[in-house]
């Protein structure tokens, strides 16, 4: 596990398209400008999803990682 | 002793189940082997699919509603109760009324979605929709009497009951304008909150082409972050504005806080295996429909199929054989394209959809269903 640090974790490890991408934006909603909200996702098109979404709506993927068989990517709320 | 199912929820799923468990029961429950209650907190089984007809004035409220007592075997014991709280290590239910049995063997929660509009600020007060009884109703009010300006379709929360019903709802709005003569004093936009119109992208890449025949306009990334409805403008997460005269919106969905109070999930989402359909966090535990997060539709068809998979599993485990029945995804909708038009997808876990290409025939087999689903929901078909 990443030593990463996030303000709030989203597990959404099983959800199908675009449901990991949704539980995302829901978290964003709920935290501060500046926050750093993890999202866990062993879906392949989270890693397409995501950096788009963030890209769209000015937030920011600060870190994406490969754990054993899930991905966690770090995004920072603009 | 006798052995206590109960379901939790009255719709479709909780209604089928029923059904096909006092059929499975039959000899059980006259022995008094075996109870099966029904729990619901209303006297009256919805089908909302009727919902998305009313704001055109094709259809009533009343003809989606029908006394649950008249669509279930009397051999199950219906309730009128609200379930307040579960002990899922005891196996206990605590009722409003205190009106069904306090223990249960077998499990089912098929308490559906609720709305939660208040998560956006705004949306309560500026936006309509259809997906209840009375947001159809005053929705039909504002589109019967509306004739020019800008129609603005938003899905706001993912996932909503039956996710083709936006594309729907913009596809007979454009035709019912057309055929009314007034689709050219009339800008209709669709927005979605990822980077294509439908969650699904093969229906996606099936709806996207008709949208752009139609003149319809559409805002993909568009999360909606707040609604100021004195001046008919929404915002959005990515910085997208939008104006708007007409507003309806898909609000954000929840399962209800019983579920969440249990310790069975989020948002009121069972977390379930998604293949048997038995709680993640509690044994003997079962949820369908909406209320199972499956990442399949929330859909009628999924909590028939669903309904299906836990009859047989319960019953097997009251009788101490193995359950082997598992639910592979299967999911069945109709869409219509027009005000007499549709197309129809089926799909499951391994094979994705492939929408049929619309026609009269298959929007009559969608109003023929509607027709029909009594009979769904009595379990004979």
């Amino acid at each position: 596990m990443s030593e990463t640090q996030a303000e709030k974790t989203v597990d959404a490890r099983g959800a199908a398209c675009p449901g990991p991408l949704m539980d995302l934006v829901g978290a964003i909603r709920e935290v501060d400008s500046g926050s750093v909200v993890a999202l866990l996702s062993d879906n392949d098109q989270s890693l397409v999803d995501v950096p788009e979404w963030a890209d769209e709506s000015g937030n920011e993927v600060v870190a994406t990682e490969e754990e054993d068989d899930y991905y966690r990517i770090l995004v920072r709320k603009a | 002793m006798t052995r206590e199912v109960v379901i939790v929820g009255g719709g479709t799923g909780g209604s089928v189940l029923a059904n096909d468990l006092a059929d499975r029961f039959e000899a059980e429950i006259d022995a008094g082997d075996v109870r099966v209650t029904l729990v619901n907190d209303s006297e009256d089984h919805v089908y909302k699919p009727v919902w998305l007809y009313v704001p055109f004035g094709k259809r009533e409220p009343s003809d989606g509603r029908r006394p649950l007592r008249d669509l279930v075997d009397s051999r199950v014991d219906v309730v009128v109760d609200r379930v307040t709280d579960i002990d899922t290590d005891a196996q206990r239910l605590t009722y409003r009324d205190g009106g069904g049995p306090g223990r249960y063997d077998k499990l089912v929660l098929a308490t559906g979605s609720t709305l939660a509009p208040d998560e956006i600020p705004g949306l309560a007060g500026g936006g309509h929709n259809y997906y209840t009884e009375e947001g159809a109703l005053a929705l039909q009010d504002e589109l019967l009497s509306f004739t020019e300006g800008h129609l603005v379709l938003s899905v706001i929360g993912s996932p909503h009951m039956c996710p083709a019903a936006p594309l729907e709802f913009v596809f007979m709005a454009d035709d019912w304008f057309r055929k009314r003569g007034l689709r050219d004093d009339i800008d209709i936009t669709y927005t979605y909150p990822i980077q294509r119109v439908h969650g699904n992208p093969h229906i996606a890449e099936w709806a996207e082409p008709l949208m752009e025949d139609r003149g319809i306009n559409v805002e993909t990334f568009f999360n909606a972050e707040e609604i100021d409805a004195e001046n008919g403008v929404m915002t959005s997460m990515e910085g997208g504005e939008l104006d708007y005269d007409l507003l309806v919106a898909i609000p954000p969905h929840r399962g209800i806080d019983l579920v969440e109070d249990a310790g069975l999930g989020d948002r009121g989402w069972v977390e379930v295996d998604s293949e048997t359909l038995e709680a993640e966090h509690a044994d003997n535990v079962y949820a369908l429909g909406d209320t199972a997060d499956a990442g399949v539709p929330k859909a009628g068809s999924v909590a028939h199929y669903q309904a299906g998979v836990v009859a047989q599993r319960i019953a097997s485990e009251l009788r101490d054989r193995p359950a082997t029945e598992t639910y592979d995804g299967k999911t069945l909708c109709f869409v219509e394209t027009g005000m007499d038009a549709a197309s129809y997808v089926e799909f499951d876990y391994e094979n994705p959809p492939s929408p049929a290409t619309p026609s009269k025939k298959l929007h009559w087999a969608k109003l023929a269903y509607n027709e029909s689903y009594w009979l769904t929901a009595r379990g004979l078909l």
